[in-house]
């Protein structure tokens, strides 16, 4: 364990003491190479939640051979509790443009779309006023990159990068079988890099601080700072830009509104962790999370909890496959059966079964997540399932 | 009929003529109707040159490209946990009464459409909601009230 | 480039490219699928086909992953066996498990998955949505969601092989479902009725709608005289829903099954497919001196054959600025429904109000045809009703026949006659095959200059075929077409006649003559066939139809002593009057969208 204090950090909300253009315009003054190595050595993974190495990512697609690449801001932010992307995208925009300019820069793609969701229309304007200062700009310096803006139309599952893809080529957004990865046969069969929103944003300070600077910052596995989006019974709701590292009992002490009974950290696709594990769980140890935080108090009802999560499983789950469409559905009718008396309290460990399957079987990350919440909630919070 | 065309024909400039261009037209379209009718998908399919089911079968998936009639303003308001947390019963039910429509339902003089929707990202103001594409956060019963009633009195 | 992989302990090497599952099958180790079918792309929805992959925790679904150099698979350890029967547990837990009631029991992959693996109703509860309605709108196809494991190979089928893209899925989560454009009943979309779904579906939730039952009250009323025809690829498929091996010929054990049901005649759709050949051949002819010699531009130019109502209904739909390209010729089907209840009732004495008209046919789509209102040009009904060979197999089971040990019987006569030609209408390029042997001889005095009459470069599973005939020697009265080259083409699924048909859109299109056949493989994949149906299995049937056309005395419409006969007694000559009145048709528009 590298257990570090709870430490603020103001990376990326920062306002731009450097102009993130000036950041675009000194990294690509040097070799592809040796950016994109500082990418890898700065250890930035993914952060939409799964957690891939991001100069990785990079380095596969620059070695992709297309006359065409895309680069794809991932910013459907659809999981409930979470709501950073939309605090970058209205406060620092051109970080976010810059790190996706480097990225394309990079692996010679030339296109760069924002995929924003529905429910963030109101920031359209404000975004495509600085889209257009952006393209401007890179005309300015000579860079072929521009980039506009994809408006989803309201489907959590378009956040996973594939569905996201299948969506932007006026499709349903059912998840494609992997491989063949978005790297190698993405938005219209070229290699695309998909990326969250806050992933472009760290790119561009890793360009502008260095890797050497940058890993200072998180544990050793996760670096960097990390946005999170608290919510729930909290007085300090809102975004944080913290340090990875920290237990969740600091965290707790905090952000909690002193009666903090549980945490679910990683959004409803993360864990649920209760009182007792708040000293020995670190957050961004052993999972990645995209930073989604929700707090519950002793007031709220576990039960109550996991029944909204399951109904939004139910209804966004894109339906194609067995073990998520179905499975689902058995999870939510399941927990109000033991509720109800309907069916006997060891159904329940059944039901873990069955999200395990889900985990291991389903074809995208939504239904392979479903166990996290469930199986944390039905473990820690076994009476108030039941009674 | 031919407005339709227009919002077409624009879109597919944007966009090509290829399935690419069916997400923006959808989009488009919904802005300006609130839904999308049988007419305007069969068009779609013809100006494409796909089957009006595709049409059907990638709009239905999608929450936002309707394919019922909905009233000018569609409310949609969040029912993920935290905002379920902060009271959000309270204030649907508050909708409830004054609009006198349940969930899924529209007003007799089509000027309302009430909905329940996932997660908006305002988490950490909820209770929230949308009403076409305008925010309302940190909702109560009361703040509700005002909003709604600017809408009867002062929008069309 | 060939990759070298480790399923269950054996090494085995595959082709670059090739699946998991793929790799499995070549040693033979079978995995359990469901959304997998050899005729369409990969899904990978079902995840009832998963494997376990060193090094990996999630399992993969095998059917959609490619196997990769050093791969080590395990396709049978308990987190499988757990994970498999929790998934089909899950599909049944959503299913209406009405098996005693469904016709596709015993013929059913859900069945056969969930009773493999011991399924019970305890582990899951209940999530099948209640009132699910049976679309029962259609004349030919039958749809019930109760029955949908959401497997989408309908919707795979209709858009791949098909183009139509009748259906779609609809809806996310637990309201996914297969659908229609708005959930129209299937009346009233563009469905073309061609069954090619039906074929395609694992389990019971599209079928073709059984007529059967009132077939059995006609044989049951002693006031009915009951005529059957039976189509030429039924007798090679017939055999699959009895046990037999794919690619039985079974032509004389259906002829006496039938007879021994109590139909009053057995007779032979191929006395009409012979009819047709007459008659298109002549059209053909006809309409290439109209554009050559006469100059006519009214006349459509390539012709294209009409025989299977699946494509009729297609372009209809999709073309219908187009339809002066299709024959006017009616289907051999309703060719023979117009003559049974004329000139079979005329010769036999009979009322045609007491005759009740029956097809065996391979095809969903021949129900709808048979209901057109166009098609009473006998003063009634001129097809009663039309089966597919699946329901004939089940009335043959029904009536308790040993179907296997039945002796053989020859068709009834008259209009029981048959000819080598007739029967090859049933596979890919037959009619064409049938319609130069015919033509050419027509033209010439001469047989069609290839070996043993048989025609190879229109045959197999190619999605289109084509050839030039040279056409030399020709008789005086054909003269114009001396020196002319035949251009022709063969296409089936209706994918692939969609591109014939851009062709013509395009002015492109260099043929004068095509075959059009709506499903893959022709009449011996229809939509009405035994299931499964597969290239192994249309290659095994396609071949059954030309061994029984080898084996035929007479190989050539023409010589078919009782089509001479009808012309001499009844229809006087091709295109004449009465031929105009009961043997041709027109078509209608329809709706694109
Ligand atoms: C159901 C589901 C929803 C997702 N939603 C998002 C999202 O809203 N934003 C996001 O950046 N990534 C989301 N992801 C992860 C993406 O698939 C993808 O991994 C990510 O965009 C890659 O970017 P990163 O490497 O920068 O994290 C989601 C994944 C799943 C399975
Ligand atoms: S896991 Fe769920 S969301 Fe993902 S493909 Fe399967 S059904 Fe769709
Ligand atoms: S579809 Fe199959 S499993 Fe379902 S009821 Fe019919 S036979 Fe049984
Ligand atoms: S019958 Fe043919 S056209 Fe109709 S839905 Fe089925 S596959 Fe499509
Ligand atoms: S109707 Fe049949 S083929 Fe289509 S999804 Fe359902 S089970 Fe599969
Ligand atoms: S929970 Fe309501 S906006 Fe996120
Ligand atoms: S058969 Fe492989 S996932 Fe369905």
């Amino acid at each position: 364990m590298t257990k570090k204090q709870l430490k603020r950090v103001d990376i990326i909300l920062s306002p731009y003491s450097v102009s993130p253009y000036q950041v675009l315009i000194n990294t690509v003054k040097r070799s592809k190479d040796e950016v994109i190595k500082e990418m890898i050595n700065s250890g930035l993974r993914g952060r939409g939640g799964a957690g891939f190495p991001t100069g990785l990512k990079w380095k596969l697609a620059s070695e992709q051979i297309s006359d065409e690449k895309y680069i794809i801001c991932n910013a459907d932010e659809g999981e409930p509790g979470t709501f950073k992307d939309r605090k970058i995208l209205s406060e620092v925009p051109r970080k976010v443009f810059s790190g996706m300019a480097i990225a394309g820069w990079a692996t010679n793609s030339t296109k760069g779309v924002v995929y924003l969701r529905r429910e963030y229309k109101y920031m359209v304007a404000d975004l495509e006023k600085e889209i257009e200062v952006f393209n401007n700009k890179a005309k300015e310096i000579g860079l072929d990159f521009s980039i506009n803006i994809f408006l989803g139309a309201g489907a959590y599952v378009c956040g996973e990068e594939t569905a996201l893809i299948e969506s932007m080529e006026g499709k349903r957004g059912e998840p494609r079988n992997k491989p063949p990865y978005p790297i190698q046969n993405g938005f219209k069969g070229k290699p695309t890099i998909v990326g969250n929103v806050e992933t472009f944003a760290s790119a561009s300070m890793v360009c502008r601080y260095g890797a050497d600077e940058y890993v200072k910052f998180g544990t050793n596995d996760q670096h960097g700072s990390k946005l999170f989006s608290i919510s729930g019974d909290s007085p300090k709701e809102g975004v944080h830009e913290l340090e990875l590292g920290m237990s969740i009992e600091d965290f707790v002490h905090e952000f909690g509104d002193g009666d903090t009974k549980a945490v679910q950290v990683g959004g409803v696709a993360g864990f649920c962790v209760p009182r007792k594990h708040f000293k020995t769980t670190i957050i961004g140890e052993g999972q990645t999370t995209g930073g989604a935080t929700m707090i519950f108090n002793s007031t709220r009802s576990m039960y109550h909890v996991l029944h909204n999560y399951l109904d939004f499983f139910v209804e966004e789950s894109c339906g194609q496959c067995t073990p998520c469409r179905v499975g689902t559905q058995q999870l939510l009718k399941g927990i109000e059966a033991v509720k109800l008396g309907e069916k006997e309290p060891e159904y329940l460990e059944q039901l873990i079964k069955l999200s395990q399957t889900m985990k291991v079987a389903s074809k995208c990350g939504l239904g392979q997540s479903v166990a996290n919440s469930f199986a944390s909630i039905v473990t820690n919070f076994k009476e108030e399932m039941i009674y | 009929m031919s407005e339709l065309k227009t919002v077409i024909s624009d879109q597919i400039k944007k966009h090509g003529k290829g399935r690419d261009a069916l997400m923006p037209i959808l989009q488009s379209i919904v802005e300006k109707n609130n839904y999308l009718t049988n007419e305007n998908m069969v068009e779609i399919a013809k100006e494409l040159d796909i089957s009006a089911a595709d049409v059907y079968g990638t709009a239905s998936f999608y929450s936002f490209l309707e394919t019922e009639e909905r009233g000018r303003y569609v409310i949609r308001i969040c029912k993920s946990i935290t905002c379920d947390m902060k009271g959000k019963g309270k204030v649907l039910r508050t909708i409830q009464d004054m609009l006198k429509i349940k969930i899924g339902e529209t007003t007799q003089n089509k000027k309302f459409s009430l909905l329940e929707t996932n997660c908006i990202g305002l988490c950490d103001q909820g209770p929230a909601m949308l009403i076409n594409d305008d925010f309302y956060n940190h909702l109560t019963p009361e703040k509700v009230r005002e909003v709604l009633v600017d809408y009867i009195r002062n929008k069309n | 480039m060939s990759v070298n992989l480790k399923i269950d302990g054996i090494n085995v090497s595959v082709e670059k490219g090739s699946t998991i599952l793929d790799a499995a099958k070549k040693i033979n180790i079978k995995i359990p699928t469901l959304c997998h079918h050899e005729d369409l792309c990969v899904a990978g929805n079902c995840r009832v086909c998963i494997v376990e992959v060193e090094g990996k925790n999630k399992l993969e679904a095998s059917c959609a992953t490619p196997a990769e150099e050093g791969m080590i698979i395990k396709t049978n350890t308990p987190k499988i066996r757990n994970a498999r029967k929790d998934i089909i547990s899950l599909l049944v837990s959503e299913h209406n498990t009405q098996c005693t009631t469904c016709y596709r029991s015993t013929n059913c992959e859900l069945q056969a998955l969930s009773s493999e693996h011991n399924i019970d109703h305890e582990r899951f509860l209940s999530v099948l949505k209640p009132h699910t309605k049976i679309d029962k709108s259609s004349w030919s196809i039958e749809k019930d969601d109760s029955k949908c494991v959401r497997c989408q190979r309908c919707v795979r089928t209709c858009a791949e092989l098909q183009h139509v893209n009748a259906l779609t899925v609809s809806g996310k989560g637990k309201e996914m479902k297969i659908s229609t454009f708005l959930n129209l009943p299937f009346s009233d979309v563009v469905c073309t009725n061609c069954g090619q779904c039906i074929t395609h579906c694992p389990t019971g939730a599209l079928t073709e709608r059984r007529y059967f039952d009132e077939v059995w009250e006609a044989i049951g009323d002693p006031t009915k005289h009951v005529v059957v025809n039976t189509a030429p690829s039924v007798r090679v498929a017939l055999g699959e829903m009895l046990g037999m091996p794919v690619g039985t010929r079974v032509t004389g054990k259906m002829v006496t099954a039938l007879k021994k049901m109590g139909i009053d005649a057995v007779l032979d759709t191929d006395f009409t497919a012979d009819l047709t050949i007459i008659e298109e051949g002549h059209e053909l002819l006809t309409r290439l001196k109209s554009v050559l010699v006469d100059g006519d531009t009214s006349v459509k130019l390539p012709m294209m054959t009409s025989c299977s109502p699946g494509w009729v209904k297609f372009i209809e739909h999709m073309y219908p600025e187009y339809l002066g390209h299709l024959s006017s010729c009616k289907s051999p089907q309703q060719m023979f429904g117009a003559l049974t209840k004329t000139y079979y009732a005329e010769k036999n004495n009979i009322n045609p109000k007491d005759i009740v008209s029956i097809a065996i046919m391979p095809c969903a789509a021949k129900k709808f045809e048979a209901n057109r209102p166009e098609m009473r040009d006998s003063g009634y009904q001129d097809i009663d009703a039309g089966l597919t060979t699946r329901e004939l197999g089940h009335m043959i089971k029904q009536a308790g026949l040993n179907f296997a040990e039945l002796e053989d019987t020859k068709y009834d006569s008259f209009m029981g006659d048959s000819t080598g030609a007739a029967v090859i209408f049933g596979a890919t390029g037959g009619v064409m095959e049938a319609a130069l042997r015919t033509a050419y001889e027509v033209v010439t005095g001469r047989e069609v200059p290839f070996k043993n009459l048989n025609i190879l470069p229109v045959r197999g599973l190619e999605g289109i075929k084509e050839a030039t005939i040279k056409i030399e020697g020709c008789l005086p009265a054909w003269s114009f077409l001396e020196g002319a080259e035949l251009k022709i083409a063969v296409a089936h699924g209706l994918i692939n006649a969609r591109q014939i048909m851009d062709m013509i859109v395009a002015g492109e299109c260099p043929y004068h003559f095509i075959e059009v056949m709506a499903c893959p493989g022709g009449c011996i994949g229809g939509g009405g066939q035994p299931i499964p149906t597969n290239n192994e299995i249309r290659l095994k049937r396609i071949k059954a139809i030309y061994d029984e056309d080898e084996g035929m005395p007479i190989r050539k419409s023409h010589e078919n002593p009782e089509v001479t006969k009808i012309y001499a007694d009844f229809l006087e000559k091709p295109l004449g009057h009465t031929s105009h009145k009961l043997l041709h048709t027109k078509y209608r528009k329809r709706n694109r969208y």
